[in-house]
């Protein structure tokens, strides 16, 4: 009866991963599809699993190679007699059973053992060779402790810088670029199609090729070292204001015409009726504005010159720089920079792609 | 619908209303003719201040000398920058040149472009026809595809960073079938092909997000026409989804080599532009010319930048022609 009604789960699972839409089965280009696309979620996805698992790793567990799969720690047991807890060792005695055994200590190839289940019967001088240490596993919280213990509040300090600049830069962003479109696509006045080809021509301009000037005018602001160095650099973003313009040319004109027989000013015409009316576009430019202030680093990397004002992203690279590098605390770190963005992933992903497939920019 | 009703609601709220009044005063200074400049002008003065008005301090900067920031210590030098990164003894040995970490630079960038590139567009396209077929589970897939353009840079390069070490996954993977593990980030050659794969394992979900929604605006019926002459699906392949997705894949394509010689932020934090200078771009050279290597030399990574300004110009004029009509009109 069960194995009955476990064929016919089987065939149905089967069943509905090859039902097609018009055709019954599959034939070998859906199979090669899907060969694929598990190839890719592999590749794509096992080394952020990595990162993530290995961060909840002990340091004499990260240290091993090969590596594991998942995090392991020995086990440990407490034993009458002995204030600190033993270790748990596996260990194949000469008639040939397994017995689990806490080692108290190691000289040279052997090691003193005792069982824990009976502790009177005394110590065992075990080779070493024949003990396999117990590990069960454990997911360990200590490296983001440590991460958290050894930067202290600087840790908080990046969170912060980097919130700051994604959060006030975005704003600037978001109200500046819907201005501009506002402009741009409800007004008829000379020199607007000159306005609109000066902000397109940024696009011709990409950031790294005018690296050195912009550097320049922020340290002539005085803004080298501040936060404020990175955020208004950034501000301007030509695909922002063309975004919302197009969107904003979809906005009926009779609207902005009834407020003004209502005597709105023009001011409230744009918070009051437009804003509202684009919010869909609005939010596909601050995604943007979010993930790419966010992630920046060619330029706080050049601005940002003092350990206070780093970013998220540049502490997480500065990491390298010393000598020697903590790996536990730097995938402590790892995972949750990349976490806050995991998460709006999940939430956003169809706008971001939407924005992508409609404007190819990111 | 609601959440447009609170968001609505939150812009009557903010401290706009500290604004309202100076921009109705302005309103009624200047007339409502020339409102849109009010409206423009942030913008406006932001795109001069920090786009257009650094292009020509970037001129003057690569036709000026000396280690100095300020333009008033700088001396005229006219093309002398130009001439020291072009000065080589033979242009097919960078070590001849006064400036051969440039040529490396450059050299590299010559390979890493078409290289990446050309895999990157693979790739996308592949995937992208996979994830345009009817199968389960496809908003997954492309998720899955798709994630890591989100990533910052400095998270994929530590994430790769952490595979490709000695003790690292792969080989420990390698291990385990038996093969000798290689330290991956230490010889030329290798380290090039995994700073390749990484930004392409990176980038391409970016690129597969177009090209599928270029797949997706060919017609249904055409493959149903195909499918009646029962044409076999590479005749398919050739005759009717490469010809009619020719303008998403130029688009893609442009896009993808104005980037792909902008790549810096994943190689500078994975290998560092090394081993040697293997994997150096032409951006990290600007980079570590004008702020890395001291004294910094200004002049030298205007000049540069300049040049790398020049080609992606011809690329970007190129995209826009070719996205006339299609979203920029």
């Amino acid at each position: 009866m069960t194995e009955l009604t476990a064929r016919t789960a089987q065939s149905s699972i089967l069943q509905f991963l090859t039902r097609r839409r018009g055709r019954v089965r599959a034939d070998w280009t859906d199979w090669l599809t899907y060969a694929y696309l598990f190839l890719g979620l592999a590749v794509m996805f096992a080394p952020v699993l990595w990162v993530v698992l290995s961060s909840f790793k002990a340091p004499v567990n990260l240290a091993e190679f090969p590596p594991t799969f998942l995090p392991y720690a020995a086990e440990t047991v407490t034993v009458e007699g002995f204030d600190e807890p033993l270790s748990l060792y596996e260990v194949i005695t000469e008639d040939g059973e397994t017995r689990q055994l806490a080692q108290i200590r190691r000289v040279g190839l052997n090691a003193q053992m005792i069982d824990p289940a009976n502790p009177e019967a005394g110590r065992l001088v075990v080779p070493v060779a024949d003990a396999k240490p117990v590990r069960s596993i454990l997911f360990t919280w200590q490296n983001y402790a440590r991460l958290l213990s050894a930067s202290g509040s600087d840790l908080w300090l990046f969170v912060y810088n980097s919130l700051f600049i994604t959060i006030v830069a975005t704003a600037i962003t978001v109200i500046m670029n819907s201005m501009a479109a506002f402009a741009l696509s409800k007004y008829r006045f000379k020199g607007n199609t000159l306005a609109l080809i000066a902000i397109l021509m940024t696009l011709m301009i990409p950031p790294t090729v005018v690296l050195v000037p912009i550097y320049l005018i922020v340290a002539q602001l005085g803004l080298v070292g501040n936060l404020w160095g990175v955020i208004l650099p950034t501000v301007a973003t030509p695909t922002g204001v063309f975004l919302l313009r197009q969107y904003m040319l979809t906005i009926p004109d009779e609207l902005i015409e009834a407020a003004r027989m209502d005597h709105a000013s023009e001011w409230r015409i744009y918070w009051r009726i437009i804003l509202p009316l684009s919010a869909p576009a609005l939010a596909v430019v601050a995604i943007f504005s979010i993930l790419s202030r966010w992630n920046d680093f060619l330029l706080p990397l050049v601005v940002l010159n003092r350990r206070e004002v780093f970013t998220l992203q540049l502490a997480l690279a500065s990491f390298q720089d010393e000598n020697q590098i903590h790996y536990d605390q730097l995938l402590a770190m790892t995972t949750l920079t990349a976490l806050p963005l995991a998460f709006a992933f999940i939430f956003l992903q169809r706008y971001i792609a939407s924005g992508i497939a409609s404007t190819g920019i990111k | 619908m609601r959440a447009a009703a609170i968001f609505s609601r939150a812009l009557a709220a903010l401290p706009a209303r500290a604004i309202e009044p100076v921009m109705r005063g302005a309103q009624n200074i200047l007339g409502i003719k020339r409102m849109p400049w009010v409206f423009l002008f942030p913008n406006l003065a932001a795109v001069l201040f920090f786009s257009l008005l650094p292009v020509f301090i970037n001129i003057f900067y690569s036709a000026t000398g000396s280690d100095r920031l300020y333009p008033a210590d700088r001396p005229y030098v006219g093309a002398a920058n130009y001439e020291t990164l072009f000065e080589c003894g033979s242009y097919l040995d960078p070590s001849t040149c006064s400036r051969d970490l440039f040529w490396r630079a450059l050299g590299n960038t010559l390979i890493f472009v078409p290289v990446q590139v050309a895999a990157m567009i693979g790739i996308a396209l592949f995937t992208a026809i996979c994830l345009n077929r009817d199968i389960r589970g496809r908003g997954f897939f492309r998720g899955i595809f798709f994630f890591p353009v989100m990533l910052s840079p400095v998270v994929v390069a530590l994430t790769w960073q952490w595979i490709l070490q000695r003790n690292g996954a792969l080989n420990g993977l390698l291990t385990a079938l038996g093969l000798t593990p290689v330290n991956w980030l230490v010889f030329p050659n290798s380290a090039f092909f995994w700073s390749v794969f990484v930004t392409v394992w990176a980038h391409m979900g970016f690129f597969t997000i177009i090209l599928l929604a270029g797949l997706q605006s060919i017609p249904r019926d055409v493959y149903e026409a195909a499918k009646m002459d029962a044409a076999n699906p590479w005749r398919v392949f050739t005759r009717i989804t490469l010809p009619m997705l020719k303008p998403t894949l130029l688009v893609v394509f442009i896009l993808c080599v104005i980037r792909s010689v902008q790549t810096f932020d994943e190689l500078y934090v994975l290998t560092g532009g090394g081993p040697g200078s293997a994997t150096i771009l032409i951006v990290q050279y600007i980079y570590e010319i004008g702020f890395a290597i001291q004294p910094r030399n200004f002049g030298l990574a205007a000049a540069a930048s300049l040049l790398l300004g020049a080609v992606l110009l011809v690329f970007t004029l190129i995209q826009l022609r070719l996205a006339r009509g299609k979203s920029y009109d």
